[in-house]
C-alpha cells in the first residue's frame, strides 16, 4: 500500500502518507515480533510473578522508529509547503526542474 | 594511557556536543561561531587518527554504552550481547578517518562560502549532526544502531541540501532525496526486525555467529542489499545524487560524498562480516559487480553531457562508486576459495579501499574547486564560464590536480587504484577491466572539456573583476590537495600501512565476531 502510494500517486502530500504507511508497517511487524502469547507487560516492578514476558527489546526498538519517523514526516510536510510556496502546485508532474 | 580506551566514544560525543552547543557560540558572534566550528571539526579529526592508531597498534577495539565497564560485551552470565557496542576494527577507523578528513575540509570551506548567507548557527548545528550519524554508522557494531545513525544523518543532510529554502531547485532536490532515503531506512528496519525474529539480536556479530541461510536471511539481505545501494547511489537508484549534490552548498557537498561511503561501508560491512561465507551462491558478488559496471557507465556517459559543473561531477561520482562496488564485488566473489583469494580477491579489496579513501579526497576537491569557481564568478554553467585561469590561479592548480587524480593519469593516487582494480578484474572477466579502462578514458575526456572551457580561454569581459576565493577556503582546498599528493608521492606507505589492514579486517569474519562474543564462546 505505502510502496503504492510513493510510486504511483502524482500529488505530494499522498506521497507522504504512504511513506508514513510504510513505516507504521515497519514498526508494527517489528512489535509483532515481539509478542509472546499470553505474555505480559515487560515492566519488571508492575508485571509481578510471570512466566512468559513480552519481549522489551522490539518495543524499545520500535519507540526509538516511531521518534525518528515523527522526525522524517515533520520535515516532509515542511519541505511540501516549501514546495507548494515556490511552485503553487502539489502534482509532481509540474514540479520537475531538475533534469537530466 | 587511561582514558584512550574512551576513544571509540569521543568520536561520537565530540561532533555531537559541537552540533547542540553550536547555536550557543552562535550568540557570541560570527568569530566565536567560526572558532567553534573549526576547533570541534580539528578535535573530530585529531580524535579519529588516534582512534585509528590505536586499532591498528592493539587490534579491534570494542565499547560498551551502560555497562558496568567498558569493555564487558558479554553482561554477567548472559551469552548474547545486549547493550548498544561500538566496534571498532581497522576498516571502520580507515573509514572514520577519510570521513573527518573531508569532514575538516568542508568546514574550512564553509567558513566563507557561507558568509552571505544567515541562519549559520543552524548550518553548523546540521553540519555536525551529519558528521555525528556518518562517524556512527562507521564505528557501531549493531544493526538498530546503523539505522538510527543513518536517521540522523540522513535527516540532517535533508535540512543542508534545502539549506538555500529561497531555490526551488535545492527544495525539490532534498525532498526527492528524502523520499529515496525514507523508503530505504524502512527497508533496514524490516531487515533489522527479520533478524531480531530470527535470532533474537541485533549486533552485527552476534547474529554472525548463528546466521544461517535460509528465506528469512535472503529476503532480509536483498533488503539490506537494495537500501544501501539506494543511499550510495548505485545506477539505477542514483537519480537522487546529481540533484542533491548539485544543489547543496559546496562545503556540504564535500560531506555528503563522505557520508555516501558510510552506506557503502554499511553495505561492504554487512555483506562480508555479516553474511560473509554463507553467502553461498555468486548471485550476490555478480549483483555487485552488474551494478557496479552499470553505475560505472551510465555514470560518465551522463556526465559527458551535462553542462553544469556540479551536475557533471555528481555524475562522476556514481561512476566512481561503480568502480569501489565493482572492486569489492570481486573480492566477495574470491571470498570462500583461499587460491583465488590470493590470486586476485585481495588485489581488488585493496584497490577498492583504496579508491575509497582517493575518491573522497578528490570529489571532495572537485566539488570545493566547483564552489569555489561558483562564490567568485557566480555561475556554474559551463557555456557562460572561461579564462578563469588568469583570475584564480591558485583554483585551477588545484582542479588540474584533483582532475588528473580522477582520471587516473598515471603518477596520480588514481592510477594506483585503479590500476589494482583492472589487475584483478581482468582476472575474473576481462570485459569488466576493459568497462573500467573506457570509463575512465571517458572521465579524462569530460575533465578536459571541464577545464578547457572554464578556466583557458580568453579572458573574459565580465569576469575582468573576478578574485581569487578567500584564504580560509583555499585552506580547506589545499588540505585536500595536500592528502592527495601525498597519496600520490607514498603509494607504497599507504597500502600497507592504510589499506592492507583495513582490507584483512574486512575479511577477517572470524575476528570480528570473537571481538564482541569472546574467544571462549
Amino acid at each position: 500500500m505505502g510502496m503504492y502510494a510513493i510510486l504511483f500517486e502524482r500529488n505530494l502530500i499522498k506521497i507522504a502518507i504512504g511513506i508514513t504507511l510504510l513505516e507504521a508497517s515497519a514498526n508494527l511487524f517489528l512489535i509483532v515480533l515481539g509478542y509472546r502469547t499470553g505474555g505480559s507487560i515487560p515492566v519488571f516492578t508492575l508485571a509481578g510473578e510471570v512466566r512468559s514476558m513480552v519481549l522489551p527489546t522490539p518495543q524499545a526498538l520500535t519507540l526509538t522508529a516511531i521518534v525518528i519517523g515523527l522526525a522524517t514526516s515533520a520535515l516532509l510536510l515542511s519541505l511540501i509547503m516549501l514546495l507548494y510556496r515556490h511552485y503553487g502546485t502539489l502534482d509532481v508532474r509540474e514540479i520537475r526542474r531538475l533534469r537530466g | 594511557m587511561n582514558w584512550q580506551i574512551h576513544l571509540p566514544a569521543l568520536v561520537l560525543a565530540v561532533p555531537l556536543l559541537g552540533a547542540f552547543a553550536s547555536p550557543v557560540a552562535g550568540l557570541g558572534g560570527r568569530a566565536t561561531r567560526n572558532a567553534w566550528m573549526i576547533f570541534i571539526s580539528v578535535l573530530t579529526t585529531a580524535v579519529c587518527i588516534m582512534l585509528w592508531q590505536k586499532v591498528i597498534a592493539g587490534g579491534t577495539a570494542v565499547y560498551v554504552m551502560g555497562a558496568e565497564a567498558w569493555n564487558i560485551t558479554l553482561p554477567s552470565g548472559l551469552s548474547w550481547p545486549v547493550r548498544i557496542i561500538l566496534e571498532v576494527d581497522a576498516f571502520s577507523a580507515f573509514m572514520a578517518v577519510v570521513g573527518s578528513i573531508a569532514a575538516l575540509a568542508g568546514a574550512f570551506f564553509s567558513l566563507r562560502f557561507m558568509d552571505r548567507f544567515t541562519g549559520l548557527e543552524k548550518f553548523s548545528a546540521l553540519y555536525f549532526l551529519l558528521v555525528t550519524g556518518m562517524l556512527g554508522m562507521q564505528l557501531t557494531g549493531d544493526l538498530f544502531n546503523f539505522f538510527v545513525f543513518l536517521e540522523i544523518a540522513s535527516v540532517a543532510s535533508f535540512g543542508l541540501i534545502a539549506f538555500w529554502r529561497d531555490r526551488p531547485e535545492a527544495v525539490e532536490a532534498s525532498f526527492k532525496y528524502m523520499i529515496i532515503s525514507t523508503i530505504s531506512a524502512m527497508f533496514i528496519l524490516i531487515a533489522v526486525g527479520f533478524f531480531y525474529g530470527r535470532y533474537n539480536a541485533v549486533n552485527i556479530a552476534a547474529v554472525a555467529r548463528m546466521l544461517q541461510m535460509g528465506y528469512a536471511e535472503k529476503i532480509a539481505l536483498v533488503f539490506l542489499v537494495v537500501s544501501l545501494a539506494m543511499k550510495c547511489g548505485a545506477v539505477p537508484m542514483h537519480m537522487w545524487t546529481p540533484d542533491a549534490y548539485a544543489e547543496a552548498p559546496a562545503g556540504v557537498t564535500c560531506l555528503l560524498v563522505a557520508v555516501s561511503q558510510a552506506s557503502l561501508y554499511g553495505l561492504f560491512r554487512v555483506c562480508f562480516s555479516l553474511y560473509g561465507a554463507s553467502l553461498g551462491s555468486t548471485v550476490v558478488p555478480w549483483t555487485i559487480i552488474v551494478m557496479g559496471v552499470l553505475s560505472m557507465f551510465i555514470g560518465v556517459t551522463m556526465a559527458v553531457i551535462q553542462k553544469e559543473i556540479k551536475r557533471l561531477m555528481a555524475y562522476h561520482s556514481v561512476s566512481q562508486i561503480g568502480y569501489i562496488l565493482m572492486a569489492l564485488g570481486v573480492g566477495l566473489l574470491a571470498l570462500r576459495d583461499p587460491q583465488a583469494m590470493a590470486d586476485y580477491g585481495f588485489t581488488a579489496m585493496k584497490g577498492g579501499i583504496f579508491h575509497i579513501i582517493n575518491y573522497t579526497m578528490y570529489k571532495g576537491l572537485l566539488f570545493l574547486t566547483a564552489g569555489a569557481v561558483f562564490y567568485s564568478a557566480g555561475s556554474r554553467n559551463l557555456n557562460e564560464l572561461g579564462g578563469l585561469a588568469r583570475v584564480m590561479p591558485q583554483t585551477t592548480f588545484m582542479f588540474v590536480i584533483a582532475a588528473a587524480a580522477i582520471a587516473g593519469l598515471p603518477p596520480f593516487n588514481g592510477f594506483v587504484s585503479k590500476l589494482l582494480i583492472y589487475q584483478s578484474t581482468f582476472a575474473v572477466y576481462p570485459l569488466l577491466a576493459v568497462a573500467a579502462l573506457v570509463t575512465s578514458v571517458l572521465t579524462l575526456a569530460s575533465f578536459v572539456k571541464v577545464f578547457q572551457t572554464a578556466f583557458l580561454g580568453p579572458a573574459k569581459k565580465t569576469y575582468e573583476n573576478v578574485t581569487e576565493v578567500p584564504a580560509s577556503m583555499l585552506l580547506g582546498m589545499s588540505l585536500l590537495t595536500i592528502v592527495i599528493i601525498a597519496l600520490t608521492l607514498f603509494p607504497g606507505w599507504t597500502l600497507s600501512h592504510l589499506v592492507e589492514p583495513a582490507a584483512k579486517a574486512l575479511v577477517d569474519q572470524a575476528g570480528y565476531i570473537s571481538a564482541v562474543m569472546g574467544g571462549g564462546l
